[in-house]
């Protein structure tokens, strides 16, 4: 690993720049308790807010009553729809979510009414005095039912349906083709950030409110919390809380207006923390899916046509719904040459919970079934699955499913070469805790199977669809100090970390002083998803560093009187490459220079009616390979090693990109072997850490990192992709297929549940 | 409504006046006396952000009533390197956090540095399977326990350098 600073002439030592593994700013704090998290925050005669639930997922309200919670001491108010002065619903794509229930809910969870009182048990107390009269109604829970059903919104049961169709319909109707045909299913994955939805409301004297809050994307929310509260944007301004996690759980709203809402009723600071069982009913989750594929290829192996239909549960909202389809159907395939291909992407909504943005983003779903594939097909053909891979692997000049011809860098038969090559440390345990079942101790040493499979998969990079993305920032520098100002949200991700770096780098300065993160003093830097904050928010202040250090060096140059091509910029000094000039950064930034600039990625289009066009802006492929143990007679599993090679463009922070290589990959062991939100006519019934399990360090494997195909994507800054989805993606498609491998079995869901191994033989394709 | 109880919290004394009887000693920790570095991700005892030292024992601080902490002493994160805030150094545990990269976005990190600190107290040279035994309480959501691993066999090295 590289040092973390650089000795240089004279003793002093420069702070890290680009490609060295710099140390977070916030890493001090969050060791010392002192880091202010949402939940954290506390003001001065603050009272405490909650949320009254639709038991029901489907239901009429014929009255709410709020007279016995009003009545009780210590409450402060208590709000129903009738209350929000603006906007009755919102939603990140489409507006048809409501702030609270108006005479309906859609999904038990969906919030009713609000309360703020003086101590959280108070709030507990009010919300249970309230009385709601619901008239139940039957669910819609099944999504394939879903398009014919009564619609249960204004806006019907279909959220979007893209009919991809690519190349030559007629290719696959031969005789010598290889066909393959399977029906895959994934299961709905929690984000299980640790930190829960939480926030703190401060009414403002001027009418307007000041919310602090956990979120991905400032701005976003600013506007839909303004338009629910009928309050100019300007009046509505956000700082970024500490954000404990969000893996795309916190791009909708939560409880951000309801906070706003009890703060300007009740003129008093508000503040709100979800527990656990609330939060796995406050935000969206992964969607879960159906998957038909049938693959055609020739006898060499090439790949001739691909057809798909996807069905994804959007659950009772539509959130990111659309866009989450669309990136299931582009990549529907994987990262192949597929000349042909016909693929239907559907997302309808149901009165289950509402699904939107998870890391992964439809990749995931489309991963675990298009590998399932390949591995099918290479059992078919009688090929090796790894050299099938190879022999299909897209390569920059090649067309993705949408037409789009690949231009950046796109490394799929380098990952999948390393990755595959990589030798292996895995041993067979002797000690009864590193088998499947561990603490247990309950694996016959003797039973246990052992299989081994590699997975490929990619997904774009940055808004696609022809969406205007981007991301501003400011770069002040003066007395020798930089200050970033950028409205990006560092979610744990380690952006904090490279803001500062790429600063030192551009403007050779040791001292980088990261502005809060707020809606107030700079414009949007857009979500914190799509693996586009380094891209994005990297290149803005990128560009607001280079605009400074240009003006810096025109202004030395005139003041000295030397050429500006001859200035540059060494260690914290402006020196001239021909002559004696060199002075200190300080003494000539005793007046600030600034620069404010806007950054955007290359545009994109729409997809048209036949799920053709540009859409996209770049690519990022990684592979994984699991070796895994098997207990077939208690159907327990443990993931035994994990490798992996990803495409990165050029690593930034070598330990941060580490760190999101090994917790990519536990959130896909975690789809893969443990965790899903199960839901039973429409509602959640294992909303808690006791039941919804999320991988411990029992067991997860280490993660090795046979490469990071280091190929500069033109266009980014300093080369460098987004590195924090394509881990979940692959990950989770390896290791069951690792599974299939160790017992012949066709495990054709995620996550594998003990009976879909133990009871195989007794209920075919596994129980439910 | 309760009657003033005293907690000692990181060697000090605090008097907790108007205290409800349900409340749970995380709860007194972070709202009553300003110490929100114990966390609240699950509090229901399974993902360990909670945890702290009563008098010699590891706990949930979720699970513990703060009435049942009365006059036994408590030690947080805020109380493992309590000469920091005046500039003095990182405890062993909270230093190989930040040198390994095992914080990122660092919601479980108090709880992990407490059992981590605990485990090294009591054996300082555990192997892999003893360190992930003993952090298997305590859920991490965005690491993937690698870097916290390489963080434990950093502070322990320290720890026994320190010691010899």
């Amino acid at each position: 690993m590289s040092a973390v600073s650089t000795t240089l002439a004279g003793g002093r030592t420069r702070a890290a720049g680009i490609g060295e593994s710099a140390p977070r700013p916030d890493g001090v704090p969050k060791v010392t308790g002192e880091f202010a998290f949402s939940s954290d925050l506390w003001h001065d005669r603050m009272l405490w807010g909650g949320t009254l639930r639709s038991p029901h997922p489907s239901a009429r309200i014929r009255s709410v009553d709020i007279g016995p919670a009003v009545a009780m001491t210590g409450v402060h108010a208590v709000l129903t729809h009738e209350d929000v002065p603006g906007a009755a619903t919102y939603g990140l794509d489409h507006p048809d979510q409501p702030v609270l229930a108006a005479g309906v809910v859609r999904y038990a969870g969906e919030p009713v009414a609000i309360v703020a009182a003086d101590h959280p048990e108070t709030v507990r107390r009010a919300l249970a005095a309230i009385v709601v009269d619901y008239e139940i109604t039957e669910p819609l829970v099944d999504p394939s039912l879903a398009e014919a059903a009564p619609s249960i919104h204004p806006d019907g049961n279909l959220l979007r349906r893209i009919h991809l169709r690519h190349g030559d319909p007629t290719a696959a109707d031969r005789h010598d083709l290889v066909v393959v045909e399977g029906t895959y299913e994934v299961g709905m994955q929690d984000q299980a950030f640790l930190g829960p939805e939480s926030g703190l409301a401060v009414p403002a004297e001027d009418g307007g409110v000041e919310l602090y809050v956990a979120t991905q994307w400032l701005h976003v929310d600013r506007d839909q919390v303004a338009a629910c509260l009928g309050l100019d944007p300007g009046l509505v301004r956000l700082t970024l809380a500490g954000v404990g996690g969000a893996f795309g759980a916190r791009e909708d709203l939560s409880l951000h207006v309801h906070l706003c809402l009890l703060a300007l009723r009740t003129g008093r600071p508000v503040k709100m923390v979800y527990g656990r069982e609330e939060s796995f009913h406050g935000h969206v989750h992964r969607h879960p899916a159906k998957l038909w594929y049938r693959h055609h290829a020739a006898a060499d192996g090439t790949l001739i046509r691909v057809e798909a239909r996807l069905l994804f549960d959007g659950g009772s909202y539509a959130s990111s719904s659309g866009a989450v389809i669309a990136n299931a159907t582009c990549f529907a395939a994987g990262p192949y040459r597929v000349p042909s291909a016909d693929v239907e992407g559907v997302v309808v909504r149901t009165n289950n919970p509402p699904c939107g943005a998870m890391r992964g983003f439809g990749a995931v779903q489309t991963c675990m079934a298009h590998e399932a594939q390949m591995d099918r097909l290479a059992v078919a053909l009688g090929m090796d699955p790894v050299d099938l891979r190879l022999h299909n692997a897209l390569t920059p000049g090649d067309r993705l499913l949408t037409g789009q011809v690949v231009t950046g860098a796109l490394p799929v038969a380098e990952v999948i070469r390393t990755c595959a090559g990589s030798p292996s440390a895995a041993v067979r345990p002797d000690e009864p805790m590193s088998r499947p079942g561990g603490a247990g101790r309950t694996a016959d040493a003797t039973h246990v199977v052992r299989g081994e499979a590699l997975a490929v998969g990619f997904k774009n990079l940055m808004f696609s669809e022809g969406f205007d993305d981007s991301s501003e920032a400011r770069c002040e520098l003066q007395d020798g100090v930089a200050t970033i100002t950028c409205a990006c949200a560092e979610v744990g991700q380690g952006f904090v970390t490279l803001a500062q770096q790429i600063a030192r780098e551009v403007l050779s300065v040791e001292e980088v002083v990261l502005a809060p993160v707020e809606t107030a003093t700079i414009g949007s830097a857009g979500s914190t998803s799509a693996s586009r904050q380094t891209w994005m928010s990297g290149g803005a202040v990128q560009m607001a560093c280079e605009e400074v250090r240009t003006t810096l060096l025109v202004r030395v140059a005139a003041e000295y009187d030397v050429p500006v091509d001859d200035l540059v910029l060494v260690d914290g000094r402006v020196c001239s490459l021909a002559g004696p000039l060199d002075v200190d950064l300080t003494a000539v930034t005793i007046e600030p220079v600034t620069a404010d600039v806007v950054h955007r990625h290359a545009p994109t289009s729409p997809l048209d009616a036949d799920g053709q066009g540009n859409a996209h802006v770049s690519f990022a492929v990684s592979a994984h390979r699991a070796i895994v143990d098997v207990d077939p007679d208690l159907g327990l599993v443990k993931v035994v090693e994990l490798t992996t090679s990803q495409d990165v463009g050029r690593i930034l922070n070598p330990i941060q990109a580490l760190g999101q290589l090994e917790g990519g990959a536990a959130q896909g062991l975690g789809l893969a072997v443990m965790e899903e939100v199960q839901v039973v006519d429409g509602r959640i019934r294992n909303a808690s850490f006791t039941d919804y399990l999320v991988p411990t360090a029992l067991d997860m494997p280490p993660v090795g990192v046979a490469a990071l195909i280091e190929q500069p994507e033109p266009g980014a800054p300093f080369g460098a992709k987004g590195i924090g989805e394509p881990p979940t993606i692959s990950s989770t498609a390896a290791i069951v297929a690792a599974m299939r491998e160790a017992t012949g079995l066709d495990l054709p869901r995620v996550p594998v549940r003990p009976a879909d191994i133990a009871l195989a033989d007794v209920v075919p394709g596994g129980a439910r | 409504m309760i009657g003033p109880y005293g907690l000692t919290v990181n060697g000090r004394r605090h008097e907790v006046v108007d205290g409800w009887v349900g409340e749970s000693l995380l709860f007194v920790l972070r709202e009553r006396l300003g110490l929100p570095g114990s966390k609240n991700a699950c509090e229901e005892g399974e993902c360990g952000s909670c945890t702290v030292r009563l008098d010699d024992r590891l706990v949930c601080s979720c699970l513990v009533l703060a009435a049942a902490a009365a006059d036994r002493s408590v030690t947080t994160v805020e109380g493992l390197s309590a000469g920091h805030e005046a500039g003095g150094p990182l405890s062993d545990v909270q230093q190989a956090f930040v040198d390994a990269g095992a914080v990122q976005c660092g919601f479980c990190t108090p709880g992990l540095l407490m059992a981590v600190d605990d485990l090294l107290d009591h054996d300082p040279d555990p192997d892999d399977l003893t360190v992930r035994e003993a952090i298997s309480g305590n859920l991490c959501r965005c690491t993937g326990y690698g870097r916290i691993l390489d963080a434990v066999d950093r502070a322990a090295l320290a720890r026994r350098e320190a010691r010899t």
